[in-house]
């Protein structure tokens, strides 16, 4: 399409920051309507910069295993623009607090976006309070933002598990929430095209109260059926460990 | 994302009986033919009053925590509990402000009135229309099976422990004909002075 006298592709007006979908709205009432992103809207064209892509089959890893008194959550490395592997040492999660971590996928942008905006106002609550927000009461949060954002005219299409440990009840618990913000208490949990391969697993294997040591040799189970049946190379997996000592990366995946 | 009714699966059925009403939901929650979690209820109460949510997993918990904040405001200000016939009225006020970009939900209300002693069910659409029923309602991707299992078993005046077996047989043998539904039940039992809540186990497949 022709925009401003430059040729641009349906891509990159789909990451187009929103000055300039600003300006392509200013612009836009001189070209003519051929693109499917543009519609006509009463007065004047507006821009689509929404364009869903299949955000509960994204090809990043996502995966939770709630053990004993831990939480251990993995994704995977690469970040992925299309089919092209941009970066291979990325990191999809987020601290929220000592003992709450977030793990994210979908679209990109959102994602980022989404999360340090979560992160940012569940440290403002452990300034102001001197304590920090439980697992519980994060997850909720989360899901309150993303359901008002749902509705909203450009809603977050992100993907989420949140791991922590709650200090108070002396448990762990694992948060599985979707970009249309349902969520769940659940004990193992995985997004996009990793859950086909992983939950059946996890499924068979899973019990109550593991050990880190036995969920780590099921994180690796789980890995190894990605590796051998998942069509992409996802560049491995980031492990971390939520307990009542805190959040700690592990090695060896 | 085909169709929001059928995304998450689920089921809600409630019948009245002879001075009891029951009402019972499944515990799936998927992501189309993918099970994520075997314990999601649907069933939630605000002090007398049921109110089962079946639908978009993400409005049911929307719509839970809004009516949890409405019926809370509503206590307050009468200092009363809410009647099952206001919660009726509420529930399809609060759905039709959204009538034009609706939840994605089929809401079920059940309880009986504290001031008469009458068993009250109904059922909404998604845009709030109120189907008052004096024998069952039913929601949810069961919906074809539970009117079916439901016709054939309800019978007027049932007492609160037939009126169990009848709501449990009902909810069971429709999830067994439904693959978006089941892995779990929960019935309520709801007289004058006791409310009784049982856990079904069900088929697990």
């Amino acid at each position: 399409m022709r925009f401003q006298g430059i040729l641009i592709s349906n891509l990159q007006l789909c990451h187009a920051t929103r000055l300039q979908a600003r300006q392509a709205k200013l612009a836009s009432s001189t070209f003519t309507n051929r693109n499917p992103l543009l519609t006509k809207n009463s007065s004047h064209l507006t821009i689509n910069l929404h364009t869903p892509t299949s955000t509960d089959l994204t090809m990043d890893v996502l995966l939770g295993i709630r053990g004993k008194d831990f939480v251990l959550i993995a994704t995977s490395k690469a970040f992925l623009h299309g089919i092209t592997v941009v970066k291979h040492t990325d990191d999809k999660t987020r601290a929220l607090n000592d003992h709450t971590l977030l793990a994210f996928s979908g679209e990109a942008g959102d994602t980022i976006q989404f999360a340090e905006f979560i992160q940012a106002n569940t440290q403002l609550y452990t300034m102001r309070h001197s304590s920090d927000l439980p697992v519980s009461s994060v997850a909720s949060f989360v899901r309150t933002e993303l359901a008002s954002s749902l509705r909203s005219r450009h809603p977050y299409t992100v993907n989420m598990l949140i791991g922590g440990y709650d200090v108070k009840k002396e448990q762990p618990e694992l948060y599985w929430l979707d970009y249309l913000a349902s969520s769940a208490e659940i004990p193992y949990a995985a997004h996009g095209y990793a859950q086909y391969y992983c939950l059946s697993i996890l499924d068979a294997h899973y019990k109550k109260g593991m050990g880190v040591d036995e969920v780590v040799g099921l994180m690796k189970d789980c890995y190894e059926e990605l590796k051998r049946r998942m069509p992409i190379d996802f560049k491995g997996l980031l492990v971390k460990v939520v307990d009542k000592d805190g959040i700690r990366e592990l090695e060896g995946f | 994302m085909s169709n929001p009714f059928t995304l998450n699966g689920g089921a809600c059925l409630a019948m009245a009986g002879k001075d009891c009403v029951a009402i019972a939901c499944d515990l799936r929650l998927g992501q189309q033919a993918l099970t994520l979690s075997n314990n999601f209820p649907k069933v939630f109460n605000y002090g007398d009053v049921f109110l089962g949510l079946t639908g978009l997993a993400t409005d049911v918990q929307t719509m839970h925590s809004l009516f949890r904040y409405k019926v809370n405001l509503y206590r307050l200000r009468e200092e009363r509990e809410i009647e099952p016939e206001t919660m009726a009225n509420l529930v399809s006020s609060t759905l039709y402000e959204r009538r034009f970009g609706p939840y994605f939900v089929s809401p079920v209300v059940a309880g009986i009135n504290q001031r008469t002693g009458k068993p009250f069910i109904c059922g909404f659409d998604s845009i709030g229309c109120i189907d008052f029923a004096k024998d069952f309602i039913v929601s949810g991707t069961a919906s074809d099976q539970l009117f079916g299992v439901a016709e054939g078993l309800w019978e007027p005046d049932l007492e609160p422990e037939d009126l169990f077996e009848t709501v449990s047989q009902t909810l069971l043998n429709s999830l067994d004909r439904d693959a978006l539904a089941g892995w779990g039940a929960h019935v309520y039992i709801i007289t004058k002075d006791k409310v009784t809540k049982r856990l079904l186990k069900s088929r697990q497949d």
